[in-house]
């Protein structure tokens, strides 16, 4: 795309994301009516709801004895000045919660994610150029292997090898307890903690990019331009590089975008098997006490790191794919 | 459709698929013969390692049969892969049909309406749905349709809307052919092939997807499941491996077998594709 | 010594095909300077050939006997690092599809130096693309340097792909069917620009086709290819002129040419048909914030069609004839206008309202792999459109296969579906499932463009035929003037959505009013050629 559209295709971007996280709002609003028993109760949580002020007291924060459309306005107004509801067993707005711990989960999926995309694409790119030998085999078969296996249970696997068995990595947690350490350390430390959760959750994803690069690049490689580059005498590395896997890349960063709310879903599963203090381990905790403020919170944060995300890879694709115009 | 064995038969790995899912199928038709009584009574002393006491894979905190609760765990895990898909199958073929043969602003307004499904964190949105209905059987298969139903829109609207514009379909058009008979008996049976694959893959992904939640507690607190026996074997994973790592594998051959399957219903219903990726998978 | 000689040149094909080599005992040679065209069906082994000479045959086709010298080098026993030396500063070529053969994610003017830095001659890139460009008759090089493919039409794409064919000024330039794809006037264009940096240069041509019109426009020398064999080979005046193949005499006597075969049955007076007046369809693309871009497809197309009359409907791709086709049988729906089937205006009907219209107009399409069901066989396929309006099953599958046979197909056809029979065939299905419904408009769309010529011949004498036997007055629309000559009483010339020129067939190829249909006219291939 030329850079003189880029400011107003942004704006048509940011307009729809607006969009969709008021709808996300109201979903919520919805998912709190349609649930069986009192509003006020599934907004107080299962410990909130035994106190009766409490209660009271969100009855008239959110106007429960009005009409419904005045109930979703006055929702969406607290929402909108990011009151996410307070959590009556933690004691603490749910805002504040859930921005204790976004930084470790961002950190996790962070990792898992550019280790997903990074071993992801190198393999099915590999596999693609040897198509039908035996490392296009072994890519493919496992590719197969994560694609099938819970990602919880891979989780158990690895704590069970490398730190029950062998003893090499720390199973929980994100930094060693009760241990002074300063500067890289620290940082070693983190890294250490971090190694089996990103693993786990990247080796699912990364089977995906494989399968999905090795899929485009054979088809990409079909194609008559390839040929073109071919005829007139580029050499195969460049060919690959500058021609197949440019056009190949496309596809996977549009499910970049796609699976970047399911990595934050993996995250609840991974951050309960490693006790990582993220968010997903805070709606394991919120579960558990059916603690539905901090649910729905996590519900909407979540919603918006993926909307965020996905103006990211669509402003991305733009920028590679000069064919993307309005709309 | 004999030649779409012999075309399926050419896969290897899809005819492995097949026998080994329909060996997991045959365990969970089987698993009330073969381990009479709830898989929630006690069988045993707890934790006993696979082979001993007559537990084949070993017994649990609680001295039930691990073995047993995979074998009944089967029919739930397959019940609800199965009912969950037809729902959302239903849904996604609904509305990717309307989106796709009527075009304009139908389909405009279908696709936003998928794109916001597709977007917002589905997982999430499932522990959500359960947490907040109560988890029962019903609540599960309920909220995992609702989160898998958007790729099947999207599918079968981009095939609608290609076949739309094939020449047969506007030469039915040209017949007089009400809109009713041209969807149904032209555009549909075309676009079956991609729906049929899509759906084994959705089976497992639901599998997956169940398992998940009652890993986290949100299974029906009556039905013994393979997520569920993981779940309570996490805390005990360094005293009593068994009793998550059979589960897992249960899981794991259960959805590899369907993606196998998926693959050779794929290759067998689009011969030319299974040309072009060079047979060699 | 011959620039390139190809001795019996055979190429194997995979184990199971329909024959053993996909081409056999191919001998060919082409001197610097000289345009030697291959031309034959589809499948005949013609880009295989080439091909083979470029070194880019896919791995299933392995090349089992021969000899192919270039520059006084065994091309076979090249190593692959030599040969991709050669591709690009000794051999290039250039292909059919302009609209795939460009990478979709580089400018243009990238792909060019692009041909040139692989080859070690990246120096001054910039200004020898620019040369390259206005070498090829493009304005404004500059700015088509820094565009992207998507940017471009057809033709101009074509010429983007000869510049880069060009840019290190190889010896031998291979051309597969570079104009196939283009309309006819660019089709012109290119042609000649292929002669005219050929004769400046030098360079020797291989050029591959399909079309004995374009072999008659620029062909020094011609051989001629059925099933993976060359049968005959010569001067290109000796082969038009004097075949001696049967091979090829049936090919050039199934080329559709000039005059016109049809006499008028006494049109003018016969009760009018179709009427249309006034019909306007405009296409919007883009944009739900506004500022979409709106493209006017028809616009003022007014003509009246009487009984028996065949009418042709001729003009490049986007004039809008297909569009005004469709208008008719309300696949697309024109915002405004009349269109009158014996004074009746179609165009508010209701869906209900249409139905009983639907009976007497009928149309054929284009891709006789795209407008059968697949999964419907062929019997029924036919049967159901009178079924659909009434007809009891067991007699509308009894006309159907009556009219298998008037279509001269086997009545064992009944019971088999589409994909077990060849383009032909399935035209001939399309046709029946049409005259199923006893129309007596019948619209046909380009319904030979998609076929072989000896094939479109017999389709053409199949439709001239049941014309006359039902009486049916017709609606042709085609690309190509010779067809268009060949079965149509008057013609109407549409170019940008309107009907430049309408008149009886003779008098309009014969004494063109509109300096588009001169344009036109003067762009069929082979033009100064009248087939033996």
């Amino acid at each position: 795309m030329e850079a003189a559209k880029l400011p107003g295709f942004l704006a048509r971007r940011l307009v729809k994301a607006v969009i969709v996280v008021l709808a996300i709002v109201v979903c919520n609003f919805l998912l709190v009516h349609a649930a069986p028993g009192d509003p006020a109760s599934v907004m107080a949580g299962q410990s909130g709801a035994a106190d009766p002020l409490f209660l009271e007291q969100l009855r008239r924060q959110f106007g429960l004895d009005q009409p419904l459309h005045v109930q979703l306005w006055i929702y969406l107004k607290s929402v909108l000045m990011l009151d996410l509801g307070f959590s009556h067993r933690q004691q603490m707005g749910v805002a504040t919660l859930i921005l204790e711990r976004l930084p470790a989960t961002l950190l996790l999926t962070g990792a898992a994610f550019t280790f997903a995309v990074v071993g992801g694409v190198t393999l099915g790119a590999l596999a693609a150029q040897r198509v039908g030998t035996w490392a296009d085999s072994f890519i493919t078969v496992l590719a197969l292997t994560f694609y099938a296996t819970p990602l919880f249970w891979v989780g158990l696997m690895l704590v069970l090898v490398f730190s029950v068995w062998l003893e090499w990595l720390p199973s929980f947690g994100m930094s060693s307890v009760g241990v002074p350490m300063q500067g890289i350390e620290v940082v070693l430390d983190v890294a250490r903690h971090l190694l089996l959760p990103s693993l786990t959750l990247g080796l699912f994803y990364l089977a995906v990019y494989a399968r999905l690069t090795r899929a485009t690049m054979l088809e990409v490689a079909d194609q008559d331009f390839v040929k073109t580059a071919r005829a007139k005498g580029v050499p195969e590395g460049r060919i690959t590089r500058a021609h197949i896997l440019r056009n190949a890349l496309l596809p996977v960063i549009t499910f970049a975008g796609i699976q970047a709310g399911q990595l934050l879903g993996g995250s609840i599963l991974v951050e309960t098997v490693f006790a990582w203090p993220g968010i997903g381990r805070l709606a394991f905790e919120a579960l558990l006490s059916r603690d539905y403020p901090v649910l729905l919170g996590v519900f909407f944060c979540t919603s918006v790191i993926v909307v965020l995300f996905n103006l990211a890879t669509d402003l991305l694709y733009a920028v590679i794919d000069p064919r993307v115009e309005v709309g | 459709m004999r030649d779409f064995w012999r075309r399926y038969r050419r896969n290897k790995g899809a005819v492995v698929g097949l026998v080994a899912l329909l060996a997991v199928m045959f365990m969970a038709a089987t698993a009330p013969i073969f381990f009479p009584g709830s898989p929630w009574d006690m069988a045993g002393a707890p934790f006993m390692p696979p082979g001993e006491m007559g537990m084949l894979l070993g017994s649990d905190s609680l001295g039930r049969d691990v073995a047993a609760g995979i074998a009944h765990g089967a029919r739930i895990s397959l019940m609800v892969g199965a009912v969950s898909t037809i729902c959302a199958l239903f849904v996604g073929v609904t509305l990717g049909a309307v989106a796709g043969y009527l075009g304009g602003f139908m389909d405009d307004a279908v696709m936003r309406f998928t794109e916001f499904f597709q977007t917002i964190p589905s997982f999430v949105l499932a522990i959500l749905l359960v947490a907040i209905f109560t988890p029962t059987i019903g609540s599960v298969v309920g909220a995992i349709a609702i989160v898998s139903w958007p790729p099947v829109a999207r599918v079968v609207r981009a095939e609608f809307l290609s076949l739309r514009g094939r020449e047969f379909v506007q030469a039915a058009e040209v017949l007089g052919k009400s809109r009713m008979a041209i969807v149904v008996g032209d555009i549909l049976p075309n676009a079956l092939s991609p729906i049929i694959v899509l759906a084994s893959l959705m089976v497992a992904s639901a599998i997956l997807l169940e398992s998940a939640l009652s890993f986290l507690g949100l299974g029906d607190p009556n039905l013994m499941t393979w997520g569920f026996l993981i779940g309570s074997g996490r805390s005990v994973i360094r005293l009593a491996w068994w009793m998550s790592v059979f589960p897992g594998l249960a899981i794991f051959i259960t959805v590899l077998s369907l993606n196998l399957v998926g693959e050779g219903l794929s290759d067998a219903l689009n011969p030319r594709l299974a040309r072009q990726r060079g047979g060699s998978a | 010594m011959s620039l390139l000689s190809v001795e019996n040149l055979t190429v194997a094909l995979p184990p199971g095909a329909d024959r053993p080599n996909a081409v056999e005992g191919i001998s060919l040679s082409v001197d610097a300077g000289e345009i030697l065209c291959i031309v034959g069906e589809s499948g005949s082994g013609k880009s295989i050939t080439a091909n083979a000479v470029m070194g880019l045959l896919p791995k299933g086709l392995p090349i089992t006997g021969g000899q192919l010298v270039f520059e006084g080098r065994d091309l076979r026993q090249t190593s692959p690092e030599a040969m991709r030396q050669l591709r690009g500063q000794r051999l290039a070529m250039i292909f059919q599809e302009p609209m795939t053969a460009l990478n979709p994610l580089m400018r243009v003017g990238d792909q060019i130096a692009e041909a040139m830095q692989v080859h070690g001659a990246g120096a001054n890139a910039r200004k020898r693309v620019q040369e390259l460009l206005a070498a090829v008759n493009l304005p404004d090089p500059a700015a088509i340097a820094r565009s992207h493919p998507f940017r471009l039409s057809g033709g101009q794409r074509q010429r983007v792909m000869i510049a880069m064919a060009l840019a290190l000024e190889p010896a031998l330039l291979i051309a597969d069917e570079p104009t196939t794809a283009l309309d006819v006037t660019t089709q012109m264009q290119i042609l000649r620009l292929i002669r005219e940096i050929q004769s400046r240069r030098g360079t020797g041509v291989l050029f591959i086709t399909h079309d004995f019109g374009v072999v008659a426009e620029i062909a020094d020398r011609v051989a001629v290819m059925q099933h993976g064999r060359i049968v005959e080979q010569g001067r290109a005046e000796e082969v038009l002129n004097r075949p001696q193949h049967p091979y090829t005499k049936a090919l050039i006597a199934a080329v559709p040419h000039g005059a016109s075969t049809q006499t008028a049955p006494a049109a003018s007076t016969a009760e009018p048909v179709l009427r249309l007046s006034g019909v306007k369809k405009t296409y919007r693309r883009g944009g739900w914030f506004g500022g979409g871009v709106v493209i006017p497809a028809v616009q003022s197309a007014d003509f009246t069609l009487v009984k028996g009359e065949t009418l042709g409907l001729v003009g490049e791709s986007g004039s809008g004839k297909s569009t005004l086709a469709r208008c008719i049988v309300n696949l697309v729906h024109p915002e405004s206008g009349e269109i009158r089937f014996h004074g009746t205006d179609l165009r508010p009907l209701s869906r209900s309202a249409r139905k009983p219209f639907r009976q007497r107009v009928q149309m054929i399409f284009q891709d006789p792999y795209a407008s059968l069901n697949p999964r419907r066989m062929v019997g029924e396929a036919i049967a159901e459109g009178p079924i659909t309006h009434g007809t009891p099953r067991t007699e509308a599958l009894e006309r159907a296969r009556e009219l298998l046979a008037l279509v001269q197909l086997d009545p064992g056809a009944m019971t088999r579906y589409p994909h077990e029979f060849s383009g032909g065939q399935r035209q001939r299905i399309g046709i029946a499932r049409a005259l199923a419904m006893r129309p007596e408009l019948l619209i046909a769309d380009e319904p030979v463009s998609a076929l072989d010529v000896s094939v479109q011949a017999q389709v053409l004498a199949l439709l001239a035929d049941l014309r006359l036997r039902f009486g049916l007055t017709m609606l042709f629309i085609t690309h190509d003037l010779r067809v268009a000559a060949r079965i149509c009483d008057r013609v109407a010339v549409m170019q940008r959505g309107a009907i430049v020129e309408l008149g009886p067939t003779a008098r309009v190829f014969g004494a063109p009013e509109h300096p588009y249909t001169r344009e036109l006219l003067e762009s069929i291939p082979g033009r100064a050629w009248t087939p033996p």
